[in-house]
């Protein structure tokens, strides 16, 4: 281990000969370039030619149309094909809404035939049980392949169910499952999941989302996720075993997931919104490809994890092929993929939220609508809402993946195993029951009211008490505005718009020159040759100016994340317990949707550049702080020990050995922040920017979805350039330092 | 050691690296270890034959990376060797279908690993039962036959722990049992006490052995253990660097090493243990006094032998007075390894 530190200190050495050789030829060659084009302007090109540029947009505009209007695959019309997909994914779409919160009339069909079959499969088999179920479902399903053409006789009965219960006054049971029995059931779930703690965590969310009036926005939203997750998580299932086991699936999938990665949430709903009309299948579709990637990658890690000597004794129990997978390599790599299945949850999440500008109803929309009219109160009323619901979503999901498995379950009766589910069905029969009566039971009320003797008394309304605090932040702001505005013109000012106006003055030869040059350096021809090829897409089709603006925003804000991200990754491995409480929060920050860090950006600062980069910092530094934090502690004690026998003082150790030591995962910490402030980037430009993200998000209102595309493209490259710049530097790095 | 031939191997060879095939090709299926140094190549198993005879139990040993278990994991087909031919009860294992292969390691092969290979997600009973689920055996049976191995193992009562509720002792006796389930006919252990501490793996020796008496399966086992190794064995195998170097009875490897690789191994063997009176008895005495079984290891034996003042009868089981054993014999014999 000695030996590490010998190495890095020769490498450091024999480096410090070499390097300023290059860059500093590069360096003299880009400022000699710059006083050039100062001097004379005009003569280096700071856009590309018009004539020569390539009407990428429009290209691609006439062939969405193309595909459209005329496209056909196997004389079947394109946009037929798109149009079933919308109808066959807006189906399960529509059962969430009603299970979750409108209500149909054939709900109460639906619970008959759930009740029958749940007798049916106690008293006989579950086979017999689903039998009945489905010959119970037949009427409702006639009615919706064949509308009037039904035969009376047979839909008419879950109509008069429903008409029975409404002649009983017994509306209720059909509407949707009570607020009371679903908030009920998260907290019984998490119990079960994870005890006392994460059921009073549950408890406190249902009792917010009900108190503060967003219930029905979140189930809105909810519909989405409950669709969304497990078609994501299963194309994610199948697309990873796939790519286990053909290495030309290998090959075709792995980069598409690497580029599907470096795209920003928002860049998905262009092309989805180009094919689907707007509104909830599109955000659907959308989420499912978003979210997808992460099972897919979970997939093929459990699946290549699995010890070798677990596989091999599958083999010789006699496994073939197909039980190997199902019966010995799945079960075991099943903690990471729950794991997997907690991201998409996340991922899903994160997407509907984002989707709102897309159509998707819910708490994104409320939010962003909100945020739209500087009406901050409510923002965030619905902030703390999507935060809550992301960190109960999280905390269920990955305590799920923990969940030991109970071993003395075996001594115990079927109700003691069951007691969870028993405890639930009981509320939830109650409740309907309940519902009969007393309507708020399954919609919680919009305020609570008591109604005593002298008549109706408000104890509590969320638009009170929003308006409230909107009134409080604009009197905070009204005084504080005397401090902050000054502040934040001052930094527009005298420095965000001069290295702006520099990025737009800087001739584009120069910013290829330089970023070839790093290329080059560290990746070889190979890296360079596609950075050049990325940098000519946006350079070429017109894109220039905005991609420098992008460019410009995400520099800055990663200067600023990995000025406060490192020392607090330092500070953090320096102490246990700075540790224990800065890692939870990273924890909690990366658990947010990215949308609502918006909330406290406009808040103190309205919109403009410096309340874009305000909004990046919180959800970029983390991983700053977190890859710094671990690439510390991963460094070998004896290393450490070494040091601190050759007698250096603590400076000395963290300048000279410890740092150097880790600057590769500090750096692959700088290519995650500068991926999170792309994708952010893209999400401010809700707020008003005229940048890259700008273009995406308005080509989804005006419907030109073909420079949506490209920006979202551009965004994208503008990530894989730095991730291959860095990641190479990196790898080089660790490959000195002998920890590759 | 007439016992019939249950698998035979011929000139295997498996050799690691970016296109073996090729590579023993160009050298004529015969390359020297120098070449394969040369070109890159890892020869794990070089030019091994050996027969293992029906109901013995063949030890093989060899330092780390001797190829050890990669020649096993040939026989196995967990790696398919790179050249040679592999019997098993007359069928040739190489090119058995993949349906036939399953349905050997189904029905004639078990195997022990040395780290165990449970499967985490599935209790002890169900770890047990996995071979026979997936033969597709009705619940009910292999259920009853899965507790009778756990029983088997001396592990009731703990059915329903996971792995990683047992010590590493008590992991492997599930392994033992989940590769006993379906009462193989061979049964291959790689190292499988190796990572149980000493205390551990001396029962779990006798326990071996008790299990052993009572199924008489023909067994390959791997061992760093030489004294494991003499425990056990009928015959030992010694490898090194891919090779066979010695297979022989561990008397053979005790008193006649090939070379001085397989004497180093025998150097710290208790001999007195391993030699029986018969394979140092010279030819009749006269003048010999009291008597000996043939079949008597040394050891068992010294003290009469060594505090006799004349060189003592050797009989046979029937009493039959057939050689004879002196007291320098006997001394030699036993402390020969300080000598050396
Ligand atoms: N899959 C593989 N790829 C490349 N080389 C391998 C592979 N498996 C084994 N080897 C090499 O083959 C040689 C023999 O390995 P093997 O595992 O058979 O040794 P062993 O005798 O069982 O050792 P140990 O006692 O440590 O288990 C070693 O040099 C090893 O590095
Ligand atoms: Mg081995």
């Amino acid at each position: 281990m000695t030996e590490v530190t010998a190495s890095t200190f020769q490498s450091e050495s024999s480096q410090g000969v070499k390097m300023p050789s290059y860059w500093g030829v590069v360096f003299g060659i880009t400022l000699l370039a710059l006083i050039f084009h100062y001097v004379s302007p005009g003569v280096l090109p700071d856009r590309w030619w018009p004539e020569w540029e390539i009407p990428a947009e429009e290209w691609l505009t006439t062939r969405i149309e193309w595909l459209k209007s005329e496209a056909t695959i196997f004389g079947i019309a394109f946009k037929d094909i798109t149009r079933a997909i919308g109808e066959g994914l807006k189906a399960p779409v529509k059962w969430a809404e009603y299970v979750l919160y409108r209500g149909h009339a054939n709900m109460s069909w639906i619970w008959l035939t759930v009740i029958l079959a749940s007798v049916v499969t106690y008293f006989s088999t579950l086979r017999n049980g689903l039998i009945a179920a489905v010959l119970f479902l037949t009427p409702i399903l006639m009615a919706l392949f064949f509308g009037d053409a039904a035969p009376e006789s047979i839909t008419s009965l879950p109509k008069m169910l429903s008409d029975g219960l409404k002649g009983i006054g017994a509306k209720a049971l059909y509407g949707p499952i009570p607020w009371v029995a679903i908030a009920a059931g998260v907290i019984i779930l998490g119990h079960w999941i994870g005890g006392w703690r994460l059921a009073l965590l549950c408890a406190f969310t249902m009792l917010y989302l009900a108190v503060f009036n967003v219930w029905k926005d979140t189930m809105r939203t909810m519909t989405i996720v409950v669709v969304a997750v497990p078609m994501a998580a299963f194309v994610g299932v199948v697309l990873g075993i796939w790519v286990t086991r053909s290495k030309i699936a290998a090959r075709i999938i792995t980069p598409i997931f690497d580029l599907m990665q470096a795209v920003p949430h928002m860049a998905y709903l262009a092309p989805v919104a180009a094919l689907f009309a707007l509104g909830p299948v599109t955000a659907l579709i959308a989420t499912v490809v978003f979210a997808m990637p992460p099972m897919a990658r979970c997939t093929i890690l459990g699946l290549q994890t699995v010890p070798e000597e677990i596989v091999e004794s599958g083999k010789m129990s006699g496994c073939t092929r197909r039980q190997l997978l199902w019966k010995v390599a799945l079960p075991s790599g099943k903690r990471t993929l729950m794991l997997g299945v907690n991201q998409v949850v996340m991922q899903t999440f994160a997407m509907v939220v984002i989707a709102s500008i897309a159509g998707a109803q819910g708490l994104g929309h409320k939010l962003l609508y909100s945020l739209q009219q500087l009406k901050l109160g409510t923002a965030i009323e619905l902030g703390i809402a999507i935060s809550v619901v992301a960190i109960v979503l999280d905390r269920l999901t990955q305590g799920y993946a923990n969940k030991e498995t109970d071993h003395f379950a075996v001594a115990k009766t079927w109700a003691q195993r069951h007691k969870h589910m028993l405890i639930f069905l009981v509320i939830l029969v109650l409740s309907y029951i309940a519902a009969i009566w007393f309507r708020d039971v399954t919609i919680p009320p919009s305020k609570l009211t008591y109604t005593g003797a002298e008549g109706k008394v408000t104890l509590f309304d969320p638009k009170v008490l929003a308006r409230w605090m909107d009134g409080g932040i604009r009197e905070f702001n009204k005084n504080a505005f005397d401090y902050i505005n000054p502040i934040r013109d001052w930094v527009t000012l005298n420095f965000l718009i001069p290295v702006r106006n520099f990025f737009l003055w800087m001739p584009w030869p120069v910013f290829v020159f330089v970023v070839g040059a790093a290329a080059w350096r560290y990746g070889g021809l190979s890296v360079l040759l596609l950075c050049l090829a990325l940098m000519a897409s946006f350079i070429v089709t017109g894109f220039w100016v905005e991609t420098m603006k992008t460019t410009y925003l995400v520099l800055i804000a990663t200067l600023l994340c990995v000025i406060i991200g490192v020392p607090l990754g330092v500070w953090a491995a320096r102490s246990e317990r700075v540790a224990n409480i800065l890692m939870p929060i990273c924890d909690t920050l990366q658990t947010f949707p990215s949308f609502i860090y918006l909330i406290p950006a406009i808040m103190l600062f309205r919109v403009g550049d410096f309340a874009n980069v305000f909004a990046i910092i919180p959800y970029a530094t983390v991983p700053a702080i977190r890859y710094t934090y671990l690439g510390l502690k991963r460094i070998p004690e004896v290393t450490v020990e070494a040091a601190i026998a050759n007698g250096t003082t603590k400076r000395q150790r963290l300048w000279k050995v410890e740092l150097p030591i880790a600057i590769p995962e500090i750096m692959l910490g700088l290519n995650q922040t500068i991926m999170m402030a792309l994708a952010m980037t893209a999400i401010t430009a809700l707020i008003g920017s005229t940048d890259l993200g700008q273009e995406v998000v308005r080509s989804i209102s005006t419907q030109n979805f073909g420079r949506g595309i490209l920006a979202g493209f551009f965004i994208a490259a503008l990530g894989i350039i730095a991730d291959r710049i860095i990641g190479s530097w990196a790898d080089e790095r660790k490959k000195q330092l002998g920890i590759g | 050691m007439s016992a019939e031939v249950q698998i035979k191997c011929r000139n295997i060879w498996k050799i690691f690296g970016d296109n073996p095939k090729r590579f023993m090709k160009r050298h004529k299926g015969a390359p020297t270890p120098e070449a394969l140094k040369e070109a890159g190549y890892i020869g794990a198993v070089q030019d091994v034959s050996f027969d293992v005879h029906a109901g013995e139990i063949l030890i093989i040993m060899g330092l780390s990376g001797s190829g050890k278990s990669t020649l096993i994991r040939c026989i196995t087909r967990l790696n398919d060797p790179t050249a040679g031919e592999m019997e098993y009860e007359g069928r040739d294992l190489l090119k058995v279908s993949e349906r036939e292969l399953i349905d050997i390691r189904r029905h004639k092969m078990g195997m022990v690993f040395q780290s165990f290979g449970l499967l985490p997600n599935r209790d002890v009973l169900e770890n047990v039962a996995f071979p026979l689920e997936v033969q597709g055996m009705d619940k009910a049976e292999r259920v009853q036959r899965a507790k009778d191995m756990i029983e088997l193992v001396g592990l009731q009562g703990r059915e329903s722990y996971f792995p990683r509720e047992l010590s590493g002792g008590q992991q492997q006796r599930v392994g033992i049992a989940r590769s006993l389930a379906v009462e193989p006919d061979i049964w291959f252990l790689d190292e499988p006490f190796s990572a149980l501490d000493p205390l551990i793996r001396a029962e779990m020796q006798d326990e071996f052995m008790r299990l052993q008496q009572k199924l008489k399966k023909t067994i390959v086992f791997i061992t760093h253990d030489f004294e494991e190794a003499t425990k056990l064995a009928d015959r030992i195998g010694i490898m090194k660097d891919g090779r066979m170097v010695q297979l022989d009875t561990p008397e053979q490897i005790v008193l006649n090493p090939a070379d001085d690789y397989v004497a180093e191994f025998a150097r710290n063997a208790p001999r007195e243990r391993i030699v029986s009176v018969g394979t140092i008895m010279k030819p009749i005495d006269p003048s010999a006094e009291g008597t000996v079984l043939v079949s008597e290891k040394i050891g068992s034996v010294a003290q009469q032998v060594l505090t006799a003042n004349r060189p003592m009868g050797v009989v046979d089981e029937a009493g039959q007075i057939i050689g004879s054993v002196t007291r320098e014999d006997v001394a030699t014999t036993i402390f020969t390894r300080d000598a050396a």
